[in-house]
């Protein structure tokens, strides 16, 4: 009982020391964004292995998840003689809740594990202790480039997901089963809020950006320096960055669609 | 090189170094001295933190007891800014080379340059090639890391930590791993750096024999202290048996052929047990 | 540098790909494409009870949407729901004794407020009141009604 008692005290302290790490690691991060904004190129060549090697796994996921939506919506909104409401259903869905919330996952299933294990192996092979010996700073050289082409596609790729989405509904809903096209977008448009559904879907998406990220890239510069401390590590990425995405998914709905 | 006319003879000087990892002590009040524009190596079994004194030196780690000066600064007193320019005249070879995965051999050659200056691309140019034209391989300057042989990369990596012409350069087990020829085209890089350039090195090695042929002055380690110092002849001719066994490479000596372990009949005939 | 162009044009495509689904979220499917926020003017009317009516609720006339719902509050003197409504600027020819009331879509449909224009000269200016009103229809109460009315025919 005791051992037991000392193995959690244990547990617990190593994971607030890791979280002290990880905050001390993206104050550092943060405070090297200004030299990256004066070299734009190393931020574009980011944006490419972060946004661009995502885009085809977001827009193909958005296009199915939207196909499905609009099939199982039409059924069930078809019980109550609703299907003309079923533009807002997929709309209302994607924005709100599965665009940021499915391409957010994508994105550190894809993206985030990608980095960790970059990074890794950069720690692994002495690259980033090499840099440090040639007086350059891994952090702002590596590690924010990285962060900031992260933060910067996420919305981006949520929007795609959404828009997508929303074009597969109405694909499936209009084109296979027959709801009326102008009733699919005119319901969605009267019904759907920029401010409270557009806006609020964004700032999920820079916040599930951000979160994911941070621990994808923390994950590989606090990863044990051998293949298996890698590994591990990649897949703790994955693991922590669902957790706190749908974690972060609740508390936000919750502040954004609470009053209403 | 005007190196004599400098008031102190030692670069890098070590004094009553003391640094453990976890419960292990690692170096146990150690001093060295590390002279201008020589070759002095550091030798030792693997696992003495041959490593980890390089990296005490070039101030990634920090000492518990004891001062590391570096051309006068204490390293582990300055500020981040000051650590850093003094790195930019340390150059150190890393035992993987650590050159950049995602950069061909030219780009990693032109990094520091980069990093640190703003010449022009043609005269980057010119420099790097004159860095690879030294260590033989300006023909390679386009392949990418994962193309090179490990003697290759080493060799790269020289030329990247040559780039900005340090004032020393630290070699962690430049031979590891290398076939005789890229043993051979190593020891000779080191020898005729050191003179052409006029640096300071500082060789970490457990390869006897490529040391002891370029060194001017040999530390042996041991279990956190210097168990033998002196000039590669000294060092081969000394009384101690431990770098005796050290230097012939005898399988039983004062370093033990056997992990401890309890009597060996006993353990055999204590049955019941599952290990 | 064959091999960074190409992937400077791909980011390129990526981002305004992003950005043109940004847009498309913000025109095709929200309201922001049909719904200018402040380019209008504003006109209240008081009604007895204003039901299920919200806050961005639709004010049509005729069948054509005119503006939108931008306040709702209760008055404690006359204990009746002010409703403030916010039409665009293109329908400013509404006569001064317009009838406003609460309607419902449909019988599951959300409640909007209709405006019947009357046969007045005058027409309504920014900050302006409409007079006669018509609450919503509360579907209990007018079942109630339809009960108790029903019940005191057959006797």
């Amino acid at each position: 009982m005791i051992e037991f008692l000392q193995h959690l005290g244990e547990n617990t302290r190593t994971s607030f020391t890791k979280l002290g790490r990880g905050t001390f690691f993206l104050l550092q991060t943060l405070s090297g964004i200004l030299s990256v904004l004066t070299r734009p190129r190393l931020l574009l060549k980011q944006m490419y292995s972060v946004g661009v090697l995502s885009f085809l796994i977001i827009t193909i996921s958005g296009l199915f998840v939207g196909m499905v939506l609009g099939l199982q919506g039409y059924y069930i909104l078809s019980d109550f003689g609703a299907e003309e409401t079923l533009g807002v259903m997929v709309a209302a869905s994607l924005v709100r809740e599965l665009g940021p919330v499915v391409a957010a996952l994508l994105f550190a299933g894809r993206a985030g594990s990608a980095l960790t294990a970059e990074i890794g192996l950069m720690k692994a092979t002495e690259q980033l202790s090499g840099m440090e010996m040639m007086a350059v700073d891994p952090i702002k050289r590596i590690i924010t480039p990285r962060f900031l082409a992260g933060f910067l596609s996420m919305p981006l790729l949520a929007a795609l997901f959404s828009a997508v989405g929303i074009i597969g509904g109405q694909m499936v809903g209009s084109g296979l089963l027959g709801v009326d096209e102008g009733a699919y977008w005119a319901q969605m448009q009267t019904k759907l809020d920029f401010q409270d559904d557009i806006i609020n879907g964004v700032i999920k998406s820079i916040v599930f950006g951000f979160v994911a990220s941070w621990i994808a890239l923390f994950e590989g510069y606090d990863a044990i320096p051998t293949s298996e401390g890698v590994s591990r590590a990649t897949t703790r990425t994955v693991v922590n960055s669902a957790f706190s995405i749908l974690g972060l998914d609740f508390i936000l709905t919750a502040l954004m669609f609470g009053d209403n | 090189m005007d190196n004599s006319v400098s008031p102190q003879s030692s670069l890098v000087s070590v004094k009553n170094l003391s640094f453990s990892r976890g419960n292990k002590k690692i170096f146990d009040d150690i001093s060295l001295e590390f002279e201008r524009g020589k070759i002095t190596a550091i030798m030792g079994p693997s696992g003495t933190g041959k490593t980890t004194l390089l990296k005490l030196i070039g101030g990634q780690l920090f000492p518990e007891k004891g001062i590391i000066n570096v051309d006068g600064n204490n390293v582990h007193r300055l500020r981040r800014s000051e650590l850093y320019n003094l790195r930019k005249r340390m150059g150190m070879l890393f035992q993987s080379g650590a050159l950049l995965t995602d950069m061909n051999v030219f780009d990693n050659v032109a990094f520091p340059l980069r990093e640190h200056t703003h010449l022009p691309e043609s005269m980057i140019r010119t420099l790097v090639l004159m860095k690879l034209q030294a260590v033989g391989l300006r023909g390679a300057r386009k392949l990418m890391p994962n193309e090179l042989s490990g003697g290759m990369a080493r060799r790269i990596a020289l030329a990247r930590a040559i780039a900005l012409d340090p004032m020393m350069i630290m070699y962690d087990e430049p031979f590891t791993g290398q076939d005789p020829i890229s043993k051979g085209a190593l020891v000779h890089l080191i020898k005729s750096l050191n003179t052409i350039l006029g640096l300071t090195s500082i060789v970490v090695s457990h390869d006897v024999h490529e040391t002891a042929a370029i060194a001017d002055y040999i530390y042996v380690i041991s279990e956190g202290k210097i168990v033998g110092q002196g000039s590669p002849k000294e060092i081969q001719q000394s009384k101690s048996d431990w770098v005796q066994q050290f230097m012939t490479g005898a399988a039983d000596g004062p370093a033990h052929f056997h992990y401890p372990a309890k009597d060996y009949i006993d353990d055999l005939l204590s049955t019941g047990k599952r290990y | 540098m064959q091999h960074t162009r190409t992937q400077d044009t791909l980011v390129g495509l990526f981002i305004a790909s992003g950005i043109v689904g940004l847009f498309f979220l913000a025109m095709q499917v929200s309201n922001l494409g049909s719904f200018t926020g402040h380019d209008g003017y504003t006109i209240t009317a008081r009604f007895e009870n204003s039901g299920g009516l919200k806050v961005k609720s639709p004010v049509s006339s005729a069948g054509v949407k005119i503006g939108r719902v931008s306040a709702i509050s209760f008055d404690t003197t006359t204990y009746q729901s002010v409703v403030q409504m916010n039409i665009d600027a293109q329908y400013n020819t509404l006569p001064e004794d317009t009838t406003a009331s609460v309607f419902t879509a449909g019988l599951l449909g959300e409640q909007y407020v209709n405006l019947e224009a009357g046969g007045s000269d005058e027409l309504l200016k920014d900050g302006g009141n409409i007079e006669i009103t018509q609450s919503a229809i509360i579907l209990e109460k007018a079942i109630g009604q339809f009960l108790f009315k029903s019940a005191s025919e057959k006797k």
